[in-house]
Parts: C-alpha cells; structure tokens; sequence
C-alpha cells in the first residue's frame, strides 16, 4: 500500500500553450500539475487534463498508435507524436507542449493545415497512366525490389512534423515542403506509374525543389522513417539529369 | 442570407467506404456534385489502424465457394448468403482496382500479390501491405480522390442531424468545427460511412473517433440498428492501451501460450496443435472463439495477471528477425513502444479487446436503408455479411465493395431525386441548432462529458462482454438509461465556438448512448448463443427462434425489437467446426 501511494504521489507539470481567438488576442501559458505514471505518453496527459481538469483544452488525437498522424505538437521545442512521447523521458522537468511550428495556430494546440492540403492535392499523388490497363488483366506486375524503390516514401503519415522541423518552410512559406516531395517521389519511383515528367514540372522550381538546402531536420524526426530529405537529394538529381539531358540531347527527351 | 450549401450527393465519412462511394460516383457520373463531410481529415479516418489485410480471392488454389463458406460459418450462419456471394465475387476486382490506384501490397517474387493466412480460412487470400494495411489502402484512395475536381470535401464538419422530409432523406445538419458556425448542407441522397462504435466500451482497439456517429443519425431518424448486439473482440490486444497486434502474427505462424508456456486453444476444440501453421485451427481459429477461449482460460487460473487485468502471451520469437521485420515490423514496433518488449526476444502480452461491431444501420445490398435517399457502407451499415462474427480480414474488403455499391446506388438516386423543401430544411436545421444550444451547451448543469462516457463504458464492459446473461445485461440496460437521464444535467467548460472539441465530445457521447443502448437491449432479447453473443444462461445455438436479424427501432424508452429472416441460399445451418 505505501509503495502504491508514493506513486500516486508523484506529479508532473506541464506548460501548456492556449490560445483562444475569440477571448485572447495573444497566447498564454497554462501551467497543469498532474499525476505522473510511468507508462503515460504527453498525450494521456492531455486527456487527462481535458477529462478532469479543464474541458475547454484544445487538440487533436485518435489513433493513439502512431499511424493517424494527429497529434503531431512541439514537446519543449521538438515536433513529435504525443501519442508515442513518454513522460517518463521529461521526468521529472516540466514539460512544454505548443502547437507544431510553422503554422498558423487555429486554436490551443490545434494548428491549420489547409496550405499542406494544397500543397498535397499540387504533386499529383496519384498514379498517371497513359494507358490505364482495364481490371480483367489482373494486377500491375511489381516485384518485391520495384516495391522497395518507392514503399519508404509511401510511409507518410501526413502528421506534419517535418514541417514544423524545417527552417526554410518557416523562412519560405512558398516550399512545397518534405512530406508533399517525398508523396510525389513516392509515385514517381512506382513502376506503375507514368507521371514522372508532369510532377517534375512541378516540383522543378525554387518553390519546389530547390529552396531545400537540405538541413535534414525532416528525416531527423519523421516518426515513420519516410526520409523526406533523401526524396528531396533523388529528386534534385532527376531534376539537374533532366535539365542536361534537354541541353546536351535534347532528341533525347521525346 | 448564408449561402445554401447543395449537392447532389453527400457522403458522411472519409474512411475507406466513404471514399471508395465517393469514387466509384464519380467514376460512373462524372458530373456529379459529389460532397464528403468528415469529422476528421480523411487520412485520420479509423480505416488508417487496419493493419493485417483484406479478404479477396485471386490465387489459383482458391476459389469463391470456399471465402463464401468460411464467410458463413465464421458468421455463426447469420450472413444473408446473397450478400455475401456478391461480396465474395466483387471483392477481388475492388482490391485490383486499389492494385492499379497504387496500393503498395506486398508482393510474391515473380511481382505478383501476395496473400498470407488468416483465421477461420481454408485457403491463404488476405492481401495484405506488410502489416499496416489499412494505413496505405487509406491513404490510396484519399489520394487517389484528390484527382476528381467533382468531389468537395467538408474537412472537420461534425454531422448531427439527417434531415428528412416528404419521406426521405435530404442532408444533414453539421458544425464547421473551425468557426462553430451550424450549416445545412443538403443533397438528393446521403451515405452513412461513420465507421463503428467502439468507444462505447473503456478497453478497444478503435481510435477516438470511433463514437457510433452514423448508426445513432441513422436510428434517430427511424432506421432500424441490425444485430447491433454482436461485437467482435479480438483476441490480440495490448494490456491498458487496447491497441492491436494483428492476426497477421498468427498467420505467419505465431502462437498462443498461457502462463504454463502451453497452447491452450488445443482444450478447446481448436487442436490438435501441430503440425503448425495449420489453417482453420489453433491460433488460426476464428476470433469469437478465441476470445471466448481466454475467458475460460482465465477462469482456470491459467492466464497471468498484469497491471492492467489478466493476458495470455503471444509468442512470434520462432519466426526470427527477419520474418518478423518483413512482414509484420508495425508489431514489432507497437510492442517495443507500448509495452517495452521487442518480440524478437520476447513473448507479447496480450488480452481480448473490442475491435469491430458485426451490427449497424440496417441496409440491403445496394447500401439502401429503409428511409428513401439514405444509405449506409462500411461498418457503420449492416448489410449482413458478418452475422454473428466477422470473418478477419473482410471489413477492408467490405467497405470497398458495398463503398461502391453505395456510391453508384445513391448516385443514381440523387440524379432523380435533387434536394427539395429548402425552406422546410432550413426550418430543420434551425431547431437543430436551437437543440444543441439549449441541450447540450445549457447554462447550468453539473455532469462532465468524462464521467459520463466513463459511466457507460464501465456498464457496457460489465453486461456486454464476451460473456451475458439476463441480469447483467439488464444492469447495463437499466445504467445506461441512468446515464442518459444524467446527459440531461450536462456541463461543458468549453462555451467558444471555434473548434470546440468539448462540445464535439458532448455530442459524440449522445451518439454513443444511442448505439449502446441498441447493443445492450438487443443483447438482451437474443437468448441464445450464437458467435460473439454468448449468453451464459442460454449457451445453445437456437435456429428455431434466432436465426435472425434482430432489429431495434428507437421510441421515447427501451428499444423495440423486431426480427428478419436471413438469408439462406446454398448452405443450410450446421454446427462450426475448426481444428482437426
């Protein structure tokens, strides 16, 4: 019994960002001290506050395993997943939990995302075909080494990390950004897809590709191993052979 | 005067039905007006934690006849047999279509797709993409509906109301959660494509979202819930967070121990235990069954007791590094992270969780509901092909099959039935505001959304596990109706309209009230055993009187209840048999 209670005893703090467009016009702090187990992620703490404590806290969450791509925040400056944070790696410090960087904020935690929705629908991630085979023909044939090529970068999970991580999207809110390149190159490295050239033209420009000056950042803390920094180096040397290939053979680009 | 937001069709969801409705529309009237309203963004939807695949037959050595028969006899013999001959049939070209959309399935080494053993199969037909499955058909279809310029989508619109009038069915009311602003958004025809209700238990494997949305619309507007009462658990979850571990683990070759060390489904019927992988036994049984199985293991004292109730041990360390970080690394990844054992070198614990609800908005095959305009897919809708217990692996391929269905049948209802009565709508949409004003964001009130949830969770566990019987199903029954009585009494904190996540958790909580009320009540009137509904004090299979459909209407009190026949085509009732 007084092992249990010595547990109950412990407590954490967590320094909370909030803000409340219609009440505030700048955002505060909220400081919460509240129980600490040892098996809590940031975003059981979350919850608890909201359940117990204030109703009114604002965030996003589902899965609650890393695949939904909700609850990505900054965790004392860091973007991460809070479902996949433990507090037992802040213990016994404080925590500080802010919405991503580098978005607008809609309210507390909760960021806007429509610019990646844009920017998303933009790269074509969709598979292009000249000629789409009717169903009857069965499957695409796609040996376990052309899927190897690509399925890295399919790993996306949308969560926004890499983009809170990224200073030239800070700097440039233009960029394209490292999840929307590496869903494009994603498509453009799957052997069923024909759609290369027409998504190069896109990303081909300084607001594409080339305003990365490769920091890396993104692939540093994308929780799903996508390296969008990777896609980003393959795709500016598709690029650059691109643009030789137009200038030296330009026969050669029919 | 706002602008009266019109389309042709609305389809209320953005997981894998509600996309796959919302393309194959769009594919077969290109000039549709097609809208998707979704609480989430799309690629949130619940469709993202599948992980171990999606039942279709395409390899030589299979046939339909046999994924019709286990689809059958998994069910407990409550599927309707046409539906799930036109959904064996019509699930192959629907993964082929995901095939060609660029679904990244795992691959054989000749590049053709691979299929891996599930339970209660007589042949290997699960495609499957490693072991996040679900995440990757999820994302296929957002993406690939990103092409369709007729397709608009509502993002983070929370529906709480269908509005009928002349008889059928003409929208919804929704929040903009961004503005809290409360809209109409009418239609000719809307599919509910909400997913399930998973949250009205405390320990399941559905994501937060999974709040029962479309089966409660549906039931407020008069539509009968179907076998509301058969709730699948599976019997591999992770202690205190309830997240998955895959039944892919037990097709590549995983095995059950209990704390003896001993594969203890062998006493159950399920054996004998080798030779090992073996299909339609053992750990490749069916989940009703071994759910079922850990209970009376645990009832025998042979379970281990951990900090969050008793577990069993899920053991893949046989099937070496390698195998394991082929073809199922998202279980290797969920067990280092949750809880802190790499089942590499160690066995996983692991216990029955609440996975997926067999029952929902009851329809026919073409998605129709008995109210004209309205139409359901996916396991928001009972269609049924599930019956009594889902076969693993056809809740993928059922929301790609009856999504379409749906979408080209709602299609083709709006096209002859536009929205009319916009007044009358506008009147509905009014007093829905009026009613989440005055209800649900009242003045005074002293109940948090928290307690309540807690409340139901808690009494819905109690009566309505794996195993019921008539006095703990009428406590649930009677605790439930407390708890509603208590909703009356509600306090938010939260009284902004900009993105009020409170409010959103008051009005899923109502929702979910509805749904367990339908699961507890038809549990109740069903006294026999058939599948994941067991009674204890009625523990036969009873055709005489229950093969059937229950089906539960919504009045001012306890539900009523009423039956249909299943359908029964070429397989007459017979007793389950696996193992052997």
């Amino acid at each position: 019994m007084m092992a249990e209670q010595t547990v109950a005893e412990r407590t954490i703090t967590l320094e909370v960002f909030r803000y409340r467009p219609e009440q505030e016009s700048e955002p505060t702090f909220q400081t919460y001290e509240i129980p600490y187990r040892e098996d809590w992620v940031v975003l059981d703490a979350l919850n608890y506050i909201k359940d117990s404590v204030d109703g009114s806290l604002t965030y996003r969450w589902s899965c609650r395993m890393g695949v939904c791509g909700s609850c990505g925040m900054m965790v004392n400056g860091v973007p991460k997943l809070t479902c996949s944070t433990f507090l037992k790696d802040y213990y016994p410090h404080p925590i500080r939990i802010e919405p991503l960087a580098n978005f607008p904020v809609a309210r507390d935690l909760a960021i806007v995302l429509d610019d990646f929705m844009a920017k998303l629908v933009h790269v074509r991630p969709w598979i292009i075909r000249r000629q789409e085979e009717p169903l009857e023909a069965g499957e695409y044939r796609q040996t376990p080494e052309e899927l190897d090529r690509y399925k890295h970068f399919s790993m996306c999970i949308n969560c926004m990390l890499c983009y809170a991580a990224c200073p030239i999207y800070g700097l440039e809110p233009e960029f394209v950004g490292p999840a929307a390149i590496a869903l494009a190159q994603r498509y453009n490295l799957d052997s069923r897809d024909q759609g290369g050239r027409e998504r190069m033209g896109i990303l081909s420009t300084h607001e594409g590709i080339w305003a990365c000056t490769l920091v890396g950042e993104c692939t540093t803390v994308c929780p799903a191993e996508v390296d969008p920094a990777g896609a980003i180096q393959q795709a500016k040397l598709a690029s650059a052979l691109g643009w030789l290939r137009r200038v030296l053979v330009p026969w050669g680009n029919k | 005067m706002v602008d009266v937001l019109r389309h042709d069709l609305l389809i209320i969801g953005g997981g894998a039905a509600g996309l796959r409705a919302a393309t194959a529309a769009a594919q077969l009237h290109p000039r549709l007006n097609i809208a998707i309203v979704s609480k989430v963004y799309p690629m949130r939807s619940h469709t993202v934690s599948a992980e171990g695949g999606a039942g279709g037959v395409i390899k030589s050595n299979d046939s339909l006849d046999e994924h019709i028969q286990d689809t059958i006899s998994g069910s407990d013999w409550l599927a309707d047999q046409d539906a799930v001959e036109l959904f064996v049939r019509e699930a192959p070209a629907e993964l082929l279509q995901l095939e060609h959309w660029g679904c990244p399935w795992s691959r054989e080494p000749d590049g053709s797709v691979a299929v891996r053993p599930f339970g209660g199969m007589q042949k290997e037909r699960t495609w499957f993409a490693a072991d996040k499955t679900g995440f990757h058909l999820l994302h296929t279809l957002f993406q690939t509906s990103l092409q369709f310029s007729s397709i608009r989508r509502y993002d983070e619109w929370f529906a709480t109301r269908l509005v009928v009038e002349n008889g059928r069915c003409q929208g919804v009311v929704a929040i903009e959660l961004r503005t809290g602003q409360i809209r109409l958004i009418s239609a000719g025809a809307v599919i509910l494509a909400t997913g399930g209700a998973g949250r009205i238990f405390p320990f399941t494997t559905n994501g937060a979202i999974c709040t029962g949305d479309g089966m409660a619309l549906a039931y407020r507007a008069g539509v009968p819930l179907k076998d509301m009462e058969f709730v699948q658990y599976h019997p591999t979850g992770l202690p205190g967070t309830g997240i998955l571990i895959t039944e892919a683990a037990r097709g590549e070759g995983g095995i059950l121990v209990n704390k003896d060390g001993y594969r203890y489904l062998q006493d159950y019927g399920l054996g004998p235990p080798d030779p090992w992988p073996r299909l339609r036994a053992m750990e490749l049984g069916p989940r009703d069954k071994l759910s079922q199985c850990f209970v009376y293991e645990m009832q025998k004292g042979r379970t281990i007791q951990g900090p969050y109730g008793d577990i069993v041990y899920l053991d893949v360390r046989h099937l070496g590094e390698k195998k394991i970080n082929e073809k199922i690394p998202f279980v290797r990844e969920l067990a280092r992270k949750y809880v802190g054992i790499d089942p590499v070198h160690e066995p996983i614990p692991v216990r029955p969780v609440v996975h997926y609800m067999m029952g929902g908005v009851h329809t026919d095959a073409q998605g129709a509901t008995p109210l004209p305009g309205l139409y359901a897919a996916g396991e928001a809708a009972c269609v049924s092909i599930n019956g009594a217990n889902r076969l693993g692996s056809n809740s993928l391929s059922e929301c790609l099959v009856f999504g379409a269905r749906a979408g080209r049948a709602a299609a083709a209802f709006a096209r002859e039935h536009p929205a009319a009565d916009l007044a009358a709508l506008e009147a509905q949409s009014r007093d829905e505001e009026r009613r989440i004003t005055t209800t649900v964001l009242r003045a005074e009130g002293t109940e948090r959304v928290s307690t309540l949830r807690q409340e139901m969770q808690l009494a819905m566990e109690s009566g309505c596990g794996i195993f019921r019987d008539e006095a703990s199903l009428q406590e649930t029954c009677n605790r439930l109706a407390r708890a509603r009585g208590r909703f009356m009494r509600l306090w938010l904190d939260d009284r902004s309209r900009v993105y009020n996540t409170e409010l959103v958790a008051a009005l899923e909580l109502d929702f979910m009230l509805d749904a367990a009320e339908a699961v507890a009540y038809s549990a109740l009137a069903r006294t026999e055993s058939r599948g994941s509904h067991q009674r204890t004090d009625h523990p036969q299979r009873d055709d005489a009187r229950f093969l059937k459909h229950t089906l539960a209407y919504r009045t001012g009190g306890a539900p009523r209840v009423d039956y249909l026949d299943v359908a029964i085509t070429r397989w007459p009732p017979a007793q389950r048999v696996y193992g052997g």
